[in-house]
């Protein structure tokens, strides 16, 4: 009911972002001055075309990196590193191979000190709710890749972080299986409400899944462009509006050599 | 599938000892072209391996008091190389203050083999237990130390970065991602050192000792005695293989969810 409230309130604040990279062989910029606002639970999906400075962003937006200028602020204050209020899901699996399933999901809280039961617990409800139940204590090497991405994301879950960044997720999955888990990554943010960064350069997967998109351009990136999508879920990748919004970000997005 | 293969597999294996027995026997037992001075038939190394086990003659000891001390040495070298060389090796891969002292010795001792370090040792400790136990050391060291190293410099990024999103101490960092990281490694290391300290423990024996296998061998090599000689060959594979059976097991249950390395 406060729905609309909820909406307005900035959860990431990022202002005169820029980011140059130096070594040897002298410095590339990467990123120019973008300024960025997410607001509570809002899915927010990062598209740009390869290469552009995707994950160099959601690095600095998170804290994984220092940003070169600029400052980014999560729920008012400024950070510099990363934190236990911002979660990721990484493309590949970035999974601890040496624990089970439910060893991975519980990580977070058990680094944290949270007792056993209590993790457990909560533990248990995130990998209920990204459909593992029976899959505890399996190891990720006996997981197909959709599973080892929905454990990712359990893990990432179980922290209660305020922002999940996700980078390019589902970029190593088959087409079928990104179906599904976009279908479920929407599933499950609906049931555990969350401010989420997801970066893709897939348009379509973008439309499926974003509240709005931020439109990146090549390097040195900066936001081309901001679509606000706001047909009703679960959507349908063959709808006429679905589709003319498809082919009209496909047009605006820069190519790639 | 899996099955089929490794029955397959053994009974190859039963196949090609049996005909290498089989060999064995025909040329010295039925053709008898060998002299038994030189190479005396299986049946005769047979006899000599179960007599060995009541019978201290020709050279002082039951095979089994042979076998103990040669194990004895080697295990107390062997287990002292892990317990300091894991650690060590970690703390150099960790923490670059460490590797920045310890590196230069250790790269100065790593291409000198075991056994050489014998004469020496013979002349600072002795023939005896320390001397031995020190040239195990030295030999099974090297690449427990060695394998612990690079399994920590195998600790993947993105894994310390979801660690530290989850606020993990450098401590826990090291605890609980680059030790598991390292893991499969470490095991590498720990069995490559058991094949160096057992061929260093024998080479040892050859040249200096009272007792031990190696000092059956060669007592035995004095009185042409080449059953014997045989029956320490065999024993020092047998024992050599049950320690390495012993540590893939641990392995197995050690490393989880992972293939081997
Ligand atoms: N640490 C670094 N040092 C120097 N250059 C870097 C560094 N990290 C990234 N870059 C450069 O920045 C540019 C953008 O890289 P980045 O990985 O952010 O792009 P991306 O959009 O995520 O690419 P992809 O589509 O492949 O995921 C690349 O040209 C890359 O070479
Ligand atoms: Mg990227």
């Amino acid at each position: 009911m406060d729905e609309a409230r909820h909406m307005s309130k900035s959860i990431i604040v990022a202002q005169g972002i820029s980011k140059t990279f130096t070594n040897k062989r002298g410095s590339t910029k990467v990123i120019e001055n973008i300024n960025l606002e997410v607001r509570e639970n809002e899915f927010l999906c990062l598209v740009g075309p390869g290469q552009c400075g995707k994950t160099t962003a959601v690095n600095v937006l998170s804290g994984l990196e220092p940003a070169s200028t600029g400052t980014v602020k999560i729920n008012g204050k400024t950070i510099t590193r990363p934190g236990p209020d911002r979660g990721f899901v990484f493309q590949s699996t970035a999974l601890y191979p040496w624990l089970t399933v439910m060893g991975n999901v519980e990580y977070g809280p058990k680094v944290r000190g949270i007792k056993k039961s209590e993790r457990r617990e909560k533990a248990q409800y995130y990998i209920n709710l990204v459909g593992l139940e029976g899959f505890e204590h399996s190891y990720p090497n006996q997981l197909s890749g959709g599973m080892q991405q929905r454990v990712g994301i359990a893990r990432a879950y179980c922290n209660e972080p305020v922002v999940l960044f996700m980078d390019q997720p589902f970029g190593a999955l088959d087409a079928q299986t990104r179906y599904l888990m976009q279908e479920e990554i929407i599933r499950i943010w609906e049931t555990a409400k969350r401010t989420i960064v997801f970066v893709t350069n897939n348009i379509e997967e973008a439309i499926y899944l974003a509240d709005r998109i931020v439109l990146l351009t090549n390097t040195p990136t900066q936001i081309k462009k901001e679509y606000k999508i706001d047909f009703p879920r679960p959507r349908d990748y063959t709808d006429p509006d679905f589709l003319a919004l498809r082919e009209e970000i496909t047009n605006e997005m820069d190519k790639t050599l | 599938m899996q099955k089929n293969k490794t029955l397959l597999y053994l009974i190859l294996s039963i196949v090609s000892l049996a005909l290498f027995i089989g060999i064995w026997y025909y040329f010295t037992a039925v053709l008898q072209i060998v002299s038994p001075k030189t190479l005396p038939s299986p049946v005769k190394v047979f006899t000599t391996f179960i007599d060995k086990f009541t019978n201290p003659n020709p050279d002082g000891a039951t095979l089994l008091v042979h076998a103990l001390s040669s194990l004895k040495i080697t295990l107390t070298g062997y287990l002292t190389a892990i317990v300091i060389g894991v650690p060590l090796g970690i703390a150099m891969a960790w923490y670059p203050k460490v590797d920045l002292y310890v590196r230069p010795i250790f790269d100065l001792l790593k291409p000198i083999p075991g056994v050489a370090w014998v004469p020496l040792m013979i002349i600072m400790l002795g023939i005896g237990f320390a001397s031995k136990v020190t040239v195990i050391f030295i030999s099974a060291i090297v690449p427990v130390l060695l394998n612990s190293y690079s399994g920590i410099k195998q600790t993947r990024d993105v894994h310390i970065w979801v660690a530290r999103t989850f606020g993990a101490s450098d401590w826990q960092m090291l605890t609980r991602i680059a030790i598991p990281t390292s893991l499969p490694y470490v095991m590498t290391g720990i069995r490559v050192a058991l094949g160096a300290a057992w061929t260093t423990i024998v080479a040892a024996e050859l040249i200096a000792s009272t007792e031990g296998l190696g000092f059956m061998i060669q007592q035995s090599r004095g009185i042409y005695r080449p059953d014997i000689i045989i029956v320490g060959m065999v024993t020092i594979g047998i024992i050599g293989s049950v320690l390495g059976l012993l540590l893939m097991l641990i392995e197995s249950v050690l490393v989880k969810g992972r293939s081997k390395v």
